[in-house]
């Protein structure tokens, strides 16, 4: 089998390729020098530092509470629209409706950004709301965008879960509503969260769009790190990076430990009761 | 009875209704106004351009300004950005083709056990802040950075290699950010090959390679559609890399309408811009729709 180890081996170069300029970017974030590429030795004076800048603080703050908001705002979209993609077999406009959940997914950022932008413009100027740009317009297109990623996790999820349990607890007479909290949710909970995770990411991640929706005083932190690495290679954005990759491999190693976890009492649950039988 | 369908043909209408909605709103009505203002003239005033329905005399005149248009045909500035960023993603396209498709197909032949974390390694970095994994590429490839540092600390090279603002930075940075949006799509599709069907033709005396060439490779088609389509359209209309790596080396369109918009404050040129850029992506777009509900349709079989 030549080929099989031809692609392993294509593998773990393609892993070093994409770690290794991150984790030189964490080495060099413990460096003494304000020179990024010169070693003068290990210190984290600049982790102090990043913490004393007001200004990033500030971005970091704004962008975490617009990721929470729109990401759960995307999420029960993502829900609504899952459902309606596939549990609906027939309603009118569906078509087009698969086609906006979709398009979202690869559309160029800077086509979202412009054309939410001229939106906000043409609205206010007709309605006068939103009277100005800034967290609102950002919350507002960070939605659109994370449910389309919402639905496709969401729905691929609720693609493979047995409608039949539904049915019949609909033929009992449980209400719809009901339905869906008692049996539904609880099934598709996993696909929620990562649902939710990613549309949290996702939003914490734009730069362009946020860059063309937003207003006086809502710099979210991406757009600082492009205004701040436009003036060039800073000690401080480093730190700020390593922090980002470190939380990031945190949050995604307990998550798949946990899943993990879950899985395999299920399946040991599972083997018991066929022993028991 | 009655009751009954009533009360589930409202609660279908809102579920399907307030998506519906949000995306009309949000994601279709935008594209609408640009159309509409790619046809206005900028002009100084707020919002910086012209009115598409004047009021005079009691006469209503619709006015479509196609000077935006005629604009961008008379420098060919834009002519170039088009082609070199069309250009520019399919080549980039190709190589996360030629690098993802072994990584995917490694995974997929990899023990079951072991599929989910090495999915999980790939995933990653993605991720992570996108911005970021650009930016470590600049203290990287710059003339007194550490590749060319290295470089001449060991003596192949005297003088710095110009890496930072040429071409091959921003193929590198493209490769380096869409790599992973390539291999989940062919993973998704080469894990689900049927095995017997490889072993039958290994029993039968095929080649490993005649296996792969006959047998693999048409069966992940949609695979590789599924995966091109989401490197090469956002790469087309792509600003961050070309800004950050490329400098003044590469024109694309993303960054021309980002200059436009930003730095020449003409919204309806970059209108322009941007609609022609959906009408050229209308047909890429499609077709990744298309082999998505493809993909779809198989699974239910």
């Amino acid at each position: 089998m030549r080929n099989f180890s031809f692609s392993r081996f294509m593998f773990w170069a393609g892993l070093t390729f994409l770690y290794l300029p991150m984790f030189i970017l964490v080495i060099y974030s413990f460096n003494e020098s304000r020179l990024v590429t010169v070693w003068a030795g290990w210190s984290t004076k600049w982790y102090g530092e990043l913490f004393q800048d007001t200004q990033i603080m500030g971005a970091v703050k704004r962008s975490l509470e617009v990721a929470f908001l729109s990401a759960t705002s995307a999420v029960f979209f993502g829900m609504l629209s899952s459902w309606a993609m596939v549990r609906i077999a027939k309603f009118r406009g569906k078509t087009l409706f698969g086609g906006m959940i979709t398009a979202p997914l690869v559309m160029p950022d800077v086509i979202i950004g412009l054309s939410l932008l001229l939106l906000f413009v043409a609205f206010t100027q007709l309605t006068g709301w939103p009277r100005e740009r800034g967290m609102l317009t950002i919350w507002i297109a960070h939605t659109t965008f994370g449910m389309a990623y919402a639905t496709v996790v969401i729905s691929s999820r609720l693609r493979e879960m047995d409608a039949s349990i539904e049915e019949a607890a609909m033929d009992l007479g449980a209400p719809p509503l009901k339905v869906f909290f008692a049996i539904t949710l609880p099934l598709i909970a996993p696909a929620v969260a990562s649902a939710w995770l990613l549309a949290f990411t996702l939003s914490l991640d734009d730069v362009v769009i946020a860059s063309f929706v937003t207003g006086p005083g809502a710099t979210t932190l991406p757009i600082e790190v492009l205004s701040s690495v436009r003036r060039g290679v800073s000690p401080k954005i480093n730190v700020l990076a390593s922090l980002i990759i470190f939380a990031v491999s945190m949050v995604t190693f307990t998550v798949w430990y946990v899943s993990r976890r879950l899985e395999k009492n299920r399946q040991k649950a599972m083997a018991d009761d066929f022993l028991i039988e | 009875m009655k009751l009954s369908r009533l009360r589930r043909w409202s609660g279908e209408t809102l579920v399907v209704g307030i998506p519906m909605v949000w995306l009309l709103v949000f994601f279709l009505m935008p594209f609408i106004i640009v159309a509409k203002i790619s046809l206005a003239q900028s002009a100084v005033s707020i919002p910086p351009y012209t009115a598409m329905f004047e009021w005079a005399d009691s006469r209503l005149a619709v006015i479509f300004d196609l000077s935006s248009y005629v604009w961008l045909t008379e420098d060919t500035l834009y002519f170039d950005a088009y082609v070199n960023s069309i250009k520019i993603a399919f080549f980039s396209t190709l190589i996360c083709l030629m690098i993802g498709y072994p990584m995917a197909y490694a995974i997929a032949r990899a023990p079951a056990a072991n599929q989910p974390l090495w999915l999980l390694l790939v995933l990653l970095p993605s991720w992570t802040s996108f911005l970021i994994r650009i930016y470590a590429w600049i203290g990287l490839l710059k003339n007194n950075g550490l590749i060319n540092n290295f470089l001449m600390w060991i003596g192949i090279i005297d003088d710095p290699i110009q890496m930072l603002h040429t071409p091959f930075a921003v193929y590198l940075g493209i490769v380096y950010a869409y790599l992973p949006f390539m291999i989940l799509p062919l993973y998704a599709n080469l894990v689900k090959h049927d095995q017997s069907l490889l072993e039958a033709a290994s029993d039968l005396g095929a080649k490993a390679f005649t296996i792969f060439t006959r047998i693999t490779l048409p069966l992940s088609k949609n695979g590789m559609v599924a995966g091109s389509m989401l490197v090469f359209i956002p790469v087309v209309g792509e600003y961050v890399i070309p800004e950050l790596l490329g400098g003044n080396s590469t024109v694309m369109i993303g960054k021309v309408l980002w200059q436009e918009f930003f730095n020449n404050r003409d919204w309806s040129v970059a209108a322009a811009l941007a609609a022609i850029m959906v009408a050229i992506l209308i047909i890429p777009i499609m077709l990744f729709h298309r082999y998505e509900q493809k993909t779809l349709e198989e699974e239910a079989q």
